[in-house]
C-alpha cells in the first residue's frame, strides 16, 4: 500500500516540472513569437533575413539538441556555466516554440486580405486602428486551431526535460519499473490524457466563439 | 469652381507605365462614368486618387486645394493624410466589409473612431456616439438595409453586401464617391439593386466616378463619360456625345465590341 502511495505521490511531483515547463513556455513564447512575427515580417531585409534564418535553424533542428546546447554552450564556450538545468529547459522550450508560433502569427498575418486593409485606409482609419480594430481579430480567428495543436505537441514535449536529469513524470515512473512496476508509467498517460483532455475542450470552446462569422 | 481636379497623373509598375497623364475636372453633384477596355488603367486611376497607390507625377486638388502633388515628397503626418483621405469614399468590386462586425458596426466602424480624436468627446461622449448610430441607420435605411442591421457579411447576399459597402462609405459623407465595377462581382440578377442604389444617390446629388462595364447604365445615370485606352483619356464628354456619337476610332470600336456581345 506504502508502494503505490509512494509512486502516486512521486508521479504527482513529476508532473508538476511538466506543469511548470509547460506554462512558463506559454508565458514567454506567445509573446516572443510575436516579436519575431515582426521580426520576420519586417521591409527592412537585414532583419528578416536573419529573423526567419533564425527560425529556419530552430524549427530544422531537435528540441533535444537545442536543449543541450542551451545547457553547456555558455559553460563551454562563454566561460559561464548555466547554473540550473531548469532554467537552461525553460529557455531551450520558450525559443522552440516562439519560433513556432511565430510562423502560425505571421500565416495568420498574411492570411488577411490586402482589401481589409485597404477598406480601413480608404475609410480614414490609421495603421494602427486597421490592425487592432480590424485585422488582428480576423488573424486570432485564424490561428486558434494550429495554436491548439501546436500547444497540445507542447505539453507532450514536456517529458523532454528528463534528458538533462529534470525528474519529470516520465522519468519518475520509470524508476518503478525497477521494482517490477508497470503501471506507473501507464498512469503517466492518464496525466497526459486529462491534460490534453481539458485543453482539448477549451479550444474547442474558443473556435466555437469564433464560429459566429465565417470568412 | 472644380470640386475635384486631377491633373496629369502618370504611374508605373516597374517598366509599364500604365497611367501616361491623365487629367479630368468634374463638378459637385455631377457624376462621372469611366469606362474602356480591361488592362487600360481604370482601377490605377481610383487607386492612384484615393491613395492606395502613389502617383509618380501629377496633382490632384479639392476645391481648388492640391491635396497632392508628386513633386512633393514630405511625409505628410497622420491626420493630414487622414484629412486628405477623408475628401474621397471608394467602394471595391469585391466589397471588403469587415466580416466580425455586423452591418451596423461595419458602418458605424470609422465614424466612432475617428470622433474619437474630436475636443469634445470626453464631454459628449453619449450624444456624439447616439447620432453617429442614428446616421449609420439613416444611411443603411436609404440603401434598403434596415432590417439587416444585426446580420453578419457572410450572412448577406453579394448585392446586399455592396449596398452596405456604398453605405459604409457613405456614412463619412466623402466630398466624392468613387465606384470600381461596383456589380462586377454579383451575379447578374443582383446588379440592378446596386444601380438603383446609385440612381438613388445621383438623383441626391451625390458626387460620384463610376468604373464600369455597364453602358447603359452608364448612360442612364451620368452626365459625362471618360474613354480611357492604354493609359489615356481618349475622349470625354456629355453621355450623349461620347456615346452616342463618339468621335473617336478607339472609342467606336470598344462600344462595337460591347454591342456585340
Ligand atoms: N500592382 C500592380 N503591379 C504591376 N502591374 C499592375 C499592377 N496593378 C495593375 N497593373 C497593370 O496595370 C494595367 C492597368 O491595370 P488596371 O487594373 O488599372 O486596369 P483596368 O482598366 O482597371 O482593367 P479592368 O477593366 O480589367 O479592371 C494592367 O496592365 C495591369 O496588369
Ligand atoms: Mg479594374
Amino acid at each position: 500500500m506504502s508502494g503505490i502511495n509512494e509512486a502516486l505521490g512521486s508521479l504527482f511531483n513529476g508532473f508538476g516540472f511538466n506543469c511548470i515547463i509547460f506554462f512558463c513556455t506559454l508565458l514567454f513564447a506567445l509573446p516572443l513569437g510575436l516579436i519575431i512575427t515582426f521580426g520576420s515580417m519586417s521591409r527592412f531585409i537585414p532583419i528578416s533575413f536573419i529573423t526567419r534564418t533564425f527560425v529556419w535553424i530552430i524549427r530544422g533542428t531537435p528540441l533535444m539538441l537545442q536543449i543541450f546546447v542551451v545547457l553547456y554552450a555558455p559553460g563551454l564556450l562563454l566561460d559561464f556555466p548555466m547554473k540550473s538545468r531548469l532554467t537552461a529547459v525553460l529557455v531551450a522550450f520558450i525559443i522552440n516554440y516562439a519560433a513556432y508560433f511565430s510562423e502560425i502569427y505571421r500565416g495568420g498575418i498574411e492570411s488577411i486580405s490586402k482589401g481589409q486593409y485597404e477598406a480601413g485606409q480608404v475609410l480614414g482609419l490609421t495603421k494602427s486602428q486597421v490592425f487592432f480594430k480590424i485585422v488582428l481579430f480576423q488573424v486570432i480567428k485564424r490561428i486558434v486551431p494550429p495554436m491548439s495543436n501546436e500547444i497540445i505537441t507542447l505539453v507532450k514535449d514536456t517529458s523532454l526535460a528528463r534528458i538533462v536529469g529534470i525528474a519529470e513524470i516520465i522519468m519518475c515512473a520509470e524508476r518503478f519499473t525497477k521494482q517490477g512496476l508497470i503501471w506507473p508509467l501507464f498512469s503517466t498517460g492518464i496525466y497526459f490524457l486529462i491534460f490534453n483532455g481539458v485543453l482539448t475542450l477549451l479550444f474547442g470552446f474558443i473556435e466555437k466563439k469564433f464560429n459566429y462569422y465565417r470568412g | 469652381m472644380s470640386i475635384l481636379q486631377v491633373l496629369n497623373l502618370h504611374k508605373s509598375y516597374g517598366k509599364t507605365e500604365v497611367l501616361k497623364g491623365v487629367g479630368f475636372s468634374m463638378n459637385e453633384g455631377e457624376v462621372l462614368s469611366i469606362i474602356g477596355s480591361s488592362g487600360s488603367g481604370k482601377t490605377t486611376l481610383l487607386r492612384c486618387i484615393n491613395f492606395l497607390e502613389r502617383a509618380d507625377e501629377g496633382q490632384i486638388l479639392v476645391n481648388g486645394e492640391v491635396i497632392f502633388d508628386a513633386r512633393n515628397k514630405n511625409q505628410l503626418s497622420i491626420s493630414e493624410q487622414r484629412k486628405n483621405q477623408l475628401n474621397f469614399g471608394l467602394v471595391f468590386q469585391s466589397f471588403n466589409l469587415f466580416p466580425q462586425y455586423n452591418v451596423l458596426e461595419n458602418v458605424e466602424l470609422a465614424p466612432k473612431l475617428l470622433a474619437k480624436e474630436r475636443n469634445d468627446y470626453k464631454e459628449n461622449k453619449k450624444e456624439i456616439l447616439a447620432s453617429i448610430e442614428s446616421e449609420a441607420r439613416a444611411v443603411l435605411e436609404r440603401v434598403g438595409l434596415s432590417d439587416k442591421l444585426a446580420n453578419y457579411p457572410c450572412e448577406l447576399s453579394g448585392g446586399q453586401q455592396q449596398r452596405v459597402s456604398i453605405a459604409r462609405a457613405l456614412a463619412l459623407k466623402p466630398k466624392v464617391l468613387f465606384f470600381d465595377e461596383p456589380t462586377s462581382a454579383l451575379d447578374p440578377e443582383l446588379t440592378g439593386e446596386i444601380l438603383k442604389v446609385i440612381r438613388s444617390l445621383a438623383a441626391k446629388k451625390i458626387t460620384m466616378v463610376i468604373v464600369t462595364h455597364e453602358i447603359e447604365f452608364a448612360k442612364n445615370v451620368s452626365d459625362n463619360v471618360i474613354f480611357m485606352d492604354d493609359g489615356v483619356i481618349v475622349e470625354q464628354g456629355r453621355v450623349e456625345d461620347v456615346i452616342d456619337n463618339p468621335q473617336n476610332e478607339r472609342t467606336r470600336n470598344f462600344l462595337r465590341k460591347l454591342s456585340d456581345k
